[in-house]
């Protein structure tokens, strides 16, 4: 995008875009920022997501009011918000609702990226800087859910940190400078307040501002994938097939979200805790380090990769495998841009062979997702008469065809999106 | 100034340029050093991780308490001589009979009965699986089938461990409960969390 000059114009923004580009600001990232006409459902998640993380920092902010982070305390100042604090409940059901759906906006935007190849030259950078957010917000989440310093807070804690501790040599070491003390305790809290108030939020905002100067750099992809500065209005310069950013879809997003408040708030005022994979059941009791709930999952957004995480059998009696493995199901997805070989961009021009394994993929990580929620034994056992492998049981058993297709989508992209027969990408946007 | 504003000796401005970030570089990685440390374990933190004193004599033949160290429960068992005989038939039952981890306790427990004095069993009373505290299933039979010569048992995911803390085969755990080090200054009295220099 061309830098445009400020305006010449008297009064008071005169008087400021002399000595600040507002106007030229306004004019770069908004209203004569062209986006391709064509954008559609998936179009809406990016805002919604920048939304849904301004919320999370204002409420953030005026929990920390009320909170407590000392061991002895925390579990009771939650509760003191939920009953004592006027409107507490609401803020921190604001809160906590939120982290849930910023996940799903979040998943929802990805899935979007994967569909209309969105990562492709020239935006692999948009898509690291993506990652980077995505990897920093599950911190940010797993920090915040120790807060409430219930059983399932504390005992998740316990066992995240003891994926640390098998790392081979520095492990135990690790672990220990973690956690601040021998166990998950007052130090901890302590620590995972500072990182989740303070250290990560401060960081994604960083990220955030450059995945969006990324995204204004090189333009907003869109469902045709077609590179829409190739036709351009010989007069103007204008891309033929974009429109401002504002007002047309500033008023769409607005649109989008309403609805998403509409599910928002009666998430919030009907099933706050979403039977118990919003807030988990267990968290209702205060942590005991001594007495360990019975069943262990994390929350719902982390399921995928905690599935991934157990399906992995201990190779000579370390865990360590398990956990590189569920490590790198997240980090492929810094190598998508470059593993996919495809000459188009979307999912529209795209072959048989990618629909395929995107579904394929699709139905994994959800498969995944649920097991994880549940113990391994959910679905029974094989019987022992049958060979190889008789005997164990079968959640466990789908969760490794299941973990396997989910590496296989990232390591055979190379061969089926070449192989892949793609139709002609027309010059200009389709509209529907 | 003049002068020597003719000619720049370019070699010694590289020289200096790299000297003096590589200088920066190290004062910078120094002044990390502090704000790693200070998440260790505070000297309050290492204090109450400290060694705990525990009178044995407190705990009857045949009975078990709890003492808590670095904030896990620690079982003292005084096995009774009923006890300590059903031992070995487990053997070939159990994942690891013999030992083989050594580190799941000190070398000076490391023999048939896992323990310093062959009668007082001291073991962390946290499952090797996923960190849950089993419960003492000390009598035989029982609730636990007919099978069962007594031992811990674990309600998280079913592991079972002997008199001994060793893990029975086709438990989820992998590995024996750990024997936390410990030694005695005198008859009755253990510390847990110092290591005994030899064997009593």
């Amino acid at each position: 995008m061309a830098k445009i000059e400020n305006n010449k114009s008297g009064g008071l923004l005169g008087w400021v875009d002399e000595r600040f580009p507002l106007s030229s600001f306004i004019k770069n990232h908004l209203t004569e920022y062209y986006a391709p006409k064509n954008f559609n459902f998936w179009y809406f998640f990016g805002a919604l997501a920048l939304f849904v993380f301004v919320m999370q920092i204002l409420t953030g902010i005026f929990l920390t009011m009320h909170y407590k982070p000392d061991a002895e305390e925390a579990f009771a100042s939650v509760e003191y918000i939920m009953r004592d604090v006027s409107f507490g409940w609401l803020i921190r059901y604001m809160h906590s609702t939120g982290s849930s759906l910023f996940f799903v906006v979040i998943y929802l935007h990805m899935f979007r990226s994967l569909m209309y190849g969105s990562y492709k030259k020239p935006r692999e950078l948009l898509w690291l800087f993506g990652v980077l957010i995505f990897l920093l917000l599950m911190a940010e989440a797993f920090f915040g859910y120790l807060l409430p310093w219930g059983q399932m807070s504390y005992w998740g804690a316990q066992v995240i940190v003891n994926l640390f501790a098998t790392i081979p040599f520095i492990g135990p070491d690790l672990a220990e400078w973690v956690r601040g003390d021998y166990l998950v305790s007052d130090a901890t809290l302590n620590r995972f307040f500072a990182f989740h108030v303070i250290a990560l939020p401060l960081a994604l905002a960083g990220l955030i501002f450059g995945h969006l100067i990324a995204l204004h750099e090189v333009g907003s992809n869109n469902p045709d994938g077609v590179d829409i500065k190739q036709v351009k209005d010989k007069k103007t310069g204008i891309p033929l097939d974009a429109i401002p950013f504002h007002p047309y879809y500033t008023v769409k997003d607005l649109i989008g979200l309403t609805v998403f408040l509409i599910v928002f708030t009666s998430i919030i005022f009907f099933a706050p805790e979403m039977g118990g994979y919003f807030l988990e059941h267990n968290n209702f009791v205060p942590a005991n380090p001594l007495v360990t709930p019975d069943h262990i999952a994390p929350v719902w957004y982390f399921t995928p990769f905690y599935s991934i995480l157990r399906a992995v059998p201990p190779i000579m009696g370390s865990q360590f495998p398990g956990v590189a493995a569920m490590g790198l199901s997240v980090m492929i997805l810094f190598l998508v841009p470059w593993l996919d070989k495809s000459p188009v961009r979307s999912i529209r021009y795209k072959g048989k062979l990618f629909k395929k394994w995107l579904t394929a993929f699709v139905v994994s990580f959800l498969v995944l997702g649920y097991l994880g929620t549940e113990p391994s034994y959910v679905w029974g056992q094989f019987s022992s008469a049958l060979p190889i492998i008789g005997g164990g049981d079968i959640a466990t058993f789908a969760a490794r065809i299941f973990t396997i297709i989910y590496f296989l989508f990232f390591i055979l992209m190379p061969i089926y999106s070449k192989k892949d027969v793609t139709k002609k990408v027309p010059n200009r946007v389709t509209m529907p | 100034m003049a002068k020597s504003s003719k000619k720049i000796d370019l070699n010694r401005r590289k020289f200096l340029l790299t000297a003096t970030s590589l200088t920066g570089a190290v004062g910078v990685s120094a002044m990390g050093v502090p704000f790693v440390s200070s998440m260790l374990p505070s000297e309050k933190a290492k204090a109450a991780g400290a060694a705990v004193e525990f009178k044995v004599n407190a705990v009857n033949s045949g009975e078990i308490k709890t003492t808590e160290w670095r904030g896990q429960p620690v079982w003292i068992l005084n096995r009774s001589d009923d006890m300590l005989k059903t031992l070995d038939k487990n053997d070939s039952n159990l994942a690891d009979p013999n030992l083989k981890v050594t580190s799941q306790q000190p070398s000076y427990c490391q023999n048939e009965t896992r323990s310093i004095k062959s009668n007082v069993l001291v073991v962390v009373g946290i499952c090797t699986h996923l960190g849950c505290s089993p419960s003492p299933k000390l009598a035989a039979k029982g609730d636990m089938g007919s099978e069962w010569e007594g031992g811990f048992f674990c309600p998280c995911h079913g592991s079972k461990f002997d008199l001994s803390g060793r893990v029975f085969k086709g438990s989820a755990a992998p590995t024996n409960l750990v024997v936390p080090p410990h030694k005695y200054v005198d008859n009755d009295t253990i510390i847990i969390g110092e290591d005994q220099e030899e064997k009593v």
